[in-house]
């Protein structure tokens, strides 16, 4: 994948011109061998493939996905991580790709009630599972998530890049702490943390790298709603 | 990355059967194999996926008052579990240290003990010398950029440390591996489940071929009020040790009755420090006591051009741990 498609700004010129994403749609719903249950993006290129398939394709898998709710059925190859079944199969865009490594969280998606690095993860390995991408924070169209407010009033992002991972990392770190889960800061694992401190929410967000530096607004952001006071 | 094939296990007679076809690994969290397999650095034809075998997955309470880990338990969920923080908080703590939340919700205990070294020139395919990567190939290393690597046990085939958290608390609490296999099961004791380095860098681990983790058993617990894990490292979170330390005391009154300490990011293996550990017995934890006992666990270190930093921090990193763990810090 170039730089340019993993750019912030690449979503919005898609729709008109080609791209390794487009092309990557189009072949494997070409290899489909069953239509998706709703109308997603490999149901509508398998009536009118845009591109020849690839010769000699690498088999192709199906896997069953419960995204935001919505029922998939992607065919992906054995190797295809959950990030690029994400993007590139389901067109979901709103996850990012940052390392590609497991070291930067832009990638953070919530499976099964846990958030992890998508990257670092087989779409195969995830069938019949569901998953939470950070266009299923919303609880609709038109309202935001307590999370996805707090980021906006506390200005907790400047590009926007990692943003999709930070709220996603942000929504099961609060989940997490209500269970009573302890952190590398927590002074003594045997009792709950008495309180989400700043030190805890930064340790706890740790995996999720922000490059323009808004790690102060996105801790308030965080405690403003793990507090109530978003 | 290469073209895999891919096939779920549904119970443990299948996975060992499936692994025994050539080019066949086992994938559980993926969080270190898809990563070296993105560069290269590892390449399998088969992935054998045993993550949905319940008979790997849960924690258990053993007939003599220890606990069992199954080898497919999150790092998140073995950390946090009610019986591990109240009676093996070492072991917590650890955990904790490695990684980030993300990861640690994906990676196993298994898998964890699985973990590669991060030495660069492993990682990095770019450079032709890695005999734990390529063998008979050299050690860029040694020549290298050595900062982050042994300075106890290292052979001058390979130099590179072990960067499990996880397996350090592990030695220190004397656990004990469960695999089986095609000969059958067997239990290795934690000490010997990692390896030095020897003239055979590429073997990180006692594990035969085909042969699968079943599970981490650990001892009755006997350290859940003084125990300690200090990681030392570039920042404050998500980074490998440069050193750390596992340390757990019993003790009678302000008296040492046992103690275990391991280190991290020093060796190939988690480095058990005996001499230290009997150094202290029958003492009171005065500083002077454990500066001497320290310096025993760096006795015989051979460290690089850039990393003799270690050697002194070591040593600094054992007499906190084992202040903090002892209450006298």
């Amino acid at each position: 994948m170039s730089p340019a498609d993993t750019h912030p700004h690449d979503v919005s010129d898609a729709a008109q011109k080609p791209s390794r994403r487009r092309f990557l749609q189009s072949a494997a719903a070409a290899a489909a061998v069953s239509a998706a249950p709703l109308a997603h993006a490999q149901q509508q290129s398998a009536a009118t493939p845009a591109v020849a398939p690839p010769p000699a394709a690498v088999p192709m898998m199906p896997v069953k996905l419960t995204i935001n709710g919505h029922p998939y059925e992607l065919q992906v190859e054995a190797r295809t991580t959950l990030l690029d079944a994400l993007r590139e199969y389901a067109n979901l865009t709103g996850t990012k790709k940052g390392c590609d490594r497991g070291q930067c969280g832009a990638c953070t998606v919530i499976v099964s009630g846990r958030r992890i690095n998508s990257c670092l993860t087989l779409a195969v390995m995830h069938d019949g599972e569901s998953v939470t991408t950070v266009e299923g924070l919303a609880p609709d169209g038109d309202t935001l998530a307590p999370i996805q407010r707090a980021f906006i009033e506390k200005d907790a992002f400047q590009c926007g890049y990692c943003t999709p991972g930070q709220l996603c990392s942000a929504t099961a770190l609060i989940d997490e702490y209500r269970k009573g889960d302890a952190s590398a800061v927590t002074a003594d694992v045997r009792f709950r943390p008495a309180q989400l401190s700043d030190d805890e929410i930064r340790e706890r967000m740790s995996g999720n790298i922000c490059r323009c530096g808004a790690y102060p607004n996105i801790v308030a952001a965080v405690k403003a709603v793990a507090t109530g006071n978003a | 990355m290469d073209a895999i094939s891919y096939q779920r296990a549904a119970d443990i007679g299948a996975a060992l059967s499936a692994a025994s076809q050539p080019g066949a690994m086992f994938i559980g969290g993926g969080t270190n194999l898809l990563d070296l397999m993105k560069g290269g650095v590892m390449r399998p034809m088969k992935l054998v996926d045993i993550t949905h075998i319940d008979a790997l997955n849960g924690i258990t309470a053993l007939p003599d008052g220890g606990l069992r880990l199954g080898a497919l338990v999150r790092n998140s969920d073995a950390a946090n579990h009610a019986w591990v923080r109240e009676r093996y908080p070492l072991l917590s703590q650890a955990l904790l240290a490695g990684a980030s939340a993300q990861l640690r919700n994906m990676a196993t205990v298994g898998g964890n003990l699985m973990q590669r070294t991060r030495c660069a020139y492993f990682y990095d395919t770019g450079f032709p010398q890695c005999n734990k990567r390529a063998p008979g190939s050299g050690c860029a290393a040694i020549d290298g950029n050595n900062r982050m690597h042994a300075i106890l046990g290292a052979s001058r085939q390979c130099i590179a440390t072990n960067p499990s958290d996880m397996s350090v608390a592990l030695a220190a609490l004397d656990a004990v591996v469960r695999v089986t296999g095609p000969n059958g099961e067997r239990a290795i004791p934690f000490a010997e489940f990692h390896r030095l380095p020897g003239d055979r860098p590429d073997l990180d681990t006692t594990l035969q071929a085909g042969e699968l983790i079943t599970s981490v058993d650990l001892p009755p617990p006997l350290f859940a009020d003084h125990s300690k894990y200090l990681k030392v490292r570039d920042r404050a979170s998500y980074a490998f040790a440069l050193v750390s330390v596992a340390a757990a005391l019993q003790m009678d009154g302000g008296t040492v009755k046992s103690a275990r300490i391991a280190l991290g990011g020093v060796a190939h293996k988690p480095w058990r420090a005996q001499a230290t550990e009997q150094a202290l017995v029958g003492k009171s934890l005065d500083k002077a006591t454990l500066q001497t006992a320290a310096a025993l666990a760096v006795q015989g270190a051979t460290p690089q051009r850039d990393n003799a930093f270690k050697v002194s921090l070591a040593q600094r990193a054992i007499v906190r741990a084992l202040q903090q763990a002892g209450g006298v810090a």
